[in-house]
């Protein structure tokens, strides 16, 4: 067992923290206001986070896991994690703009066509065109498969028509990475196609939806005889399933190895918090408090035994022991998020629940309501139980509802 | 970056997985539970010579080979997925971490050696009727009287107190308070005045004993190390018994589920089987996720302990806690999953489930674990 993370790693922490100590505003933090970074629509809608987005571009700090080929820095594992770490010890905001940059560009990486990769992979990174996800509609949430939204093909072009719903950030996108049925005929699975369809035109409407966070981040996105080129569906007609799969993967696989930093960083403002209240005294605060410290710790731990199944050949994460699942991990730090904001209101006390003029809630409020939708997307904790006991653990799936033949 | 075992330590585990199969199946775990000793001398031999785990960790000087702290929690976990009954955790990972982290150069070559050959069995004893975790449990006394101590007290729920030939017992000076004042003497077993009475444990795969001292001589060259360094080398030494206890605490939470797992495919109610309801295939999704959580915890301390660097005293106590907390828990589930059968004595879930529960409360709960991290952070 060894803890290094090479000389490659620790030269690259070198360079990148001299940058980041001559280019992040100190002042960053009064610019930007009391808004929560987790909120995936921070980086979307503001000037100074979308700025620093671009000046870290400017700087090669995009996309530092992509291929070069492709714009990016092409950097290890390893090297992602320094780079996290260097971002949470210099204080910067740790905003990716996650949808685009996490989930569609890998994606587009493993299954896009040249002219996929060549068109949309660089305005990703440059921060010039955002992305929404349009996968779940009112009917198709983790039954996924289920989904209405059609696409038929029309000369050159695919015409979209259907509703989603939940869509992050579609107010402020340019286009949504979408999954829409091409064969109503096949099994479920087998007739849907991932679409890139463009969000600024006639039939397309959006309608944000009120989070109970008092924001909107995620819409209600109509698609009425949308349109968007042939040549925009990733990985081939019909190969939709797979294609979303492997987005899927990202999205529960993201955040695997770099999770844990960003706790450290919460848990200690949560301690710091506590004490200058004078609450370390109380044995149950103490007790609590080092309950977090131990789940954070673990899930550092857990992150470097991914990291070292991921960096190994032949590892397979679905193998029971191989390493630490994603699935594992997103059940792990999501419940652990919800305790440890709810642990922070109760430290906090009735002012915790004083929110501002027009319902403003603050960071600290923001997280606590916010850790409830985090055992929902991304794949629901009962989801991601299911996957658990029937692909690790190897349990018989449920047996299917006998199909209604009376119609 | 690399947290996992070498090929040699993956080889080491399994060697000791099949050895245990063998050797510890449940039929041998419930023959010498209902022993007094608790163990089987032929076995316990066998692990001294020809397997040499009691050496593992213990430098070459001292006839041990060498290893690292990492090959001995890998075959602890084994040790705990067994329940092999054994004197193995208070001989190697009690006394000879204390003898490691306080004895002179002297006491180690005198005393090391034998425990690496598995020829003695010893033990730390600590804690007394008060049950008691910490400094101020000890109220046993060591008096100076000329070139000897006089111990007097009462130590009880003594790992192995019964079996072993060296113990290692906790005094204090008279009048002293706290973690001062406090040594650990080198006693043998057989010295006059020391009573041993073996006690009727709820988890019967691991022995205590009470040890009555009463006016126990023994040179003053017994002490190990420094006059009053006593608390500190226990206290190091608690914490590296505390990682060795939750890797074993990993093999037995990890048995709780493969045994749940194993059931819930084969028991069919309702015209399917019972793992494919989700209130079984979540229960044991849950206890995957402590299970392996458990482990990197385990093994995260191991590594520091093989380093002793200073995380130790931060991931000994915390790996502690969270152990407890799974193998209690993946115990009780254990047993619900198995309904009815998973009650009776005949079904080995109980044997977990109480070693879980002894584990759990051996050195201190998982909150008094949970105390000493904050304590140790900085809260
Ligand atoms: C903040 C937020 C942002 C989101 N952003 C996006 C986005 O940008 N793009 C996008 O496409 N989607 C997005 N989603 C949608 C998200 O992926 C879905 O909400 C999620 O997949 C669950 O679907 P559902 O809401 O329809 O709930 P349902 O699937 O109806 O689930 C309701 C309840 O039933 C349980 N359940 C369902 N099936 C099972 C089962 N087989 N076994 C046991 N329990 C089950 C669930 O666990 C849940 O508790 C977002 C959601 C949230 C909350």
């Amino acid at each position: 067992m060894d803890f290094d993370y090479g000389e490659a790693a620790e030269k690259f922490r070198i360079e990148f923290r001299n940058w980041l100590e001559d280019n992040l505003d100190p002042d960053w933090r009064d610019r930007v206001g009391d808004i929560n970074l987790d909120n995936p629509a921070a980086g979307a809608d503001h000037p100074w986070l979308r700025e620093w987005d671009r000046r870290l571009y400017d700087a090669g700090y995009k996309g530092i896991a992509w291929p070069e080929e492709h714009g990016g820095r092409g950097m290890s594992l390893l090297e992602q994690v320094v780079f996290h770490e260097e971002l949470v010890a210099a204080g910067a905001p740790v905003v990716a703009n996650f949808l685009a940059e996490t989930l569609l560009g890998p994606t587009i990486i493993r299954w896009g066509s040249e002219a996929q990769k060549e068109r949309f992979l660089g305005p990703i990174l440059r921060g010039e065109e955002f992305w929404c996800q349009g996968f779940s509609e009112p009917n198709a949430g983790s039954d996924l498969a289920s989904l209405a939204t059609r696409a038929v093909r029309d000369g050159d072009e695919w015409v979209v028509s259907g509703q989603k719903v939940w869509t992050t950030n579609a107010q402020f996108a340019d286009y949504c990475f979408c999954l829409a049925r091409t064969d109503p005929d096949a099994a479920p699975h087998k007739g849907i196609s991932f679409l890139l369809v463009p969000m600024k035109q006639p039939g397309v409407t959006v309608r944000p939806l009120l989070q109970p966070t008092n924001t909107d981040e995620f819409n209600e996105v109509f698609f009425d005889e949308a349109r968007c080129p042939a040549a925009n569906v990733v990985g081939g007609e019909n190969n939709g399933w797979a294609v979303a799969m492997t987005t899927l993967g990202f999205e529960r696989g993201s955040s695997v190895t770099t999770q844990f930093l960003t706790y450290e960083r919460e848990l200690s403002e949560i301690v710091e918090s506590a004490r200058a209240r004078g609450l370390l005294a109380d044995p149950v605060v103490r007790r609590d408090l080092a309950a977090a410290h131990t789940k954070v710790a673990i899930m550092r731990a857990n992150a470097y035994r991914t990291l070292t199944a991921l960096t190994t050949a032949g590892a397979d994460l679905d193998e029971a022991g191989s390493g630490f699942h994603p699935s594992l991990n997103k059940l792990f730090w999501s419940e652990y998020h919800q305790w440890v904001t709810n642990l922070a209101v109760n430290l906090r006390g009735p002012e915790a629940l004083v929110v501002g003029d027009g319902y403003r809630v603050t960071s600290q409020q923001f997280a606590f309501l916010f850790a409830r939708s985090e055992t929902i997307w991304g794949g629901t904790s009962q989801v991601q139980r299911n996957i658990v006991g029937e692909r690790l653990l190897g349990l018989p799936k449920e047996p299917k509802p006998e199909k209604n033949t009376q119609r | 970056m690399n947290f996992a075992f070498t090929e040699e330590q993956e080889e080491l585990k399994k060697g000791a997985r099949q050895f245990l199969e063998n050797y510890s199946a449940s039929e041998a775990v419930r023959t010498l539970m209902e022993t007094d000793t608790g163990y089987d001398p032929q076995v316990w031999s066998r692990i001294g010579t020809e397997l040499g785990w009691p050496s593992l960790h213990i430098p070459e000087e001292y006839g041990g080979s060498g290893f690292s702290y990492v090959e001995l929690i890998a075959v602890m976990e084994e040790m705990g997925r067994a329940l092999l009954c054994a004197p193995f955790f208070s001989t190697v990972c009690l006394a000879a971490n204390a003898l490691l982290v306080g004895a002179t150069e002297e006491q180690k070559l005198e005393h090391l050696p034998g425990i690496a050959a598995g020829e003695t069995i010893a033990t730390v004893a600590y804690t007394e009727p008060s049950g008691k975790w910490d400094a101020s449990g000890i109220a046993a006394t060591a008096t100076a009287d000329g070139d000897e101590v006089v111990i007097d007290g009462t130590k009880s729920f003594v790992i192995d107190g019964a079996t072993a030939s060296l113990l290692i017992v906790a005094a204090r000076e008279p009048g002293s308070e706290g973690d001062a004042g406090v040594d650990l003497f080198v006693v043998p077993a057989d010295t006059a005045g020391v009573e041993r009475r073996a006690l009727n444990t709820m988890d019967m795969t691991r022995k205590q004993a009470e040890i009555k001292l009463d006016g126990v001589r023994v040179p003053a060259a017994n002490r190990l190390g420094a006059a009053g360094s006593g608390w500190e080398t226990l206290s190091k030494t608690l914490d590296l018994a505390c990682v060795a206890l939750a890797a074993e605490q990993v093999g037995g939470a990890q048995m709780c589920l493969d045994m749940s797992v194993d059931y819930a495919k084969v028991r069919v109610q309702f015209g399917r089987p019972i793992g494919s309801f989700q209130a079984i295939k979540h229960k044991c999704a849950d206890m995957l996720l402590e299970v392996e959580s458990a482990r990197s915890a385990a093994y995260y301390a191991g590594w520091a302990a093989a380093e002793d660097n200073e995380e130790l005293l931060t991931v000994a106590p915390l790996a502690k806690a969270y152990c407890s907390d799974a193998y209690f828990h993946c115990a009780a589930e254990n047993i619900q999953i198995h309904g009815g059968i998973g009650f009776t004595w005949e079904h080995d879930a109980h044997l977990y489930f109480k070693r879980a529960k002894s584990s759990e409360i051996l050195f201190g709960d998982a909150t008094y674990h949970r105390e000493i991290l904050a304590q140790r952070i900085g809260l």
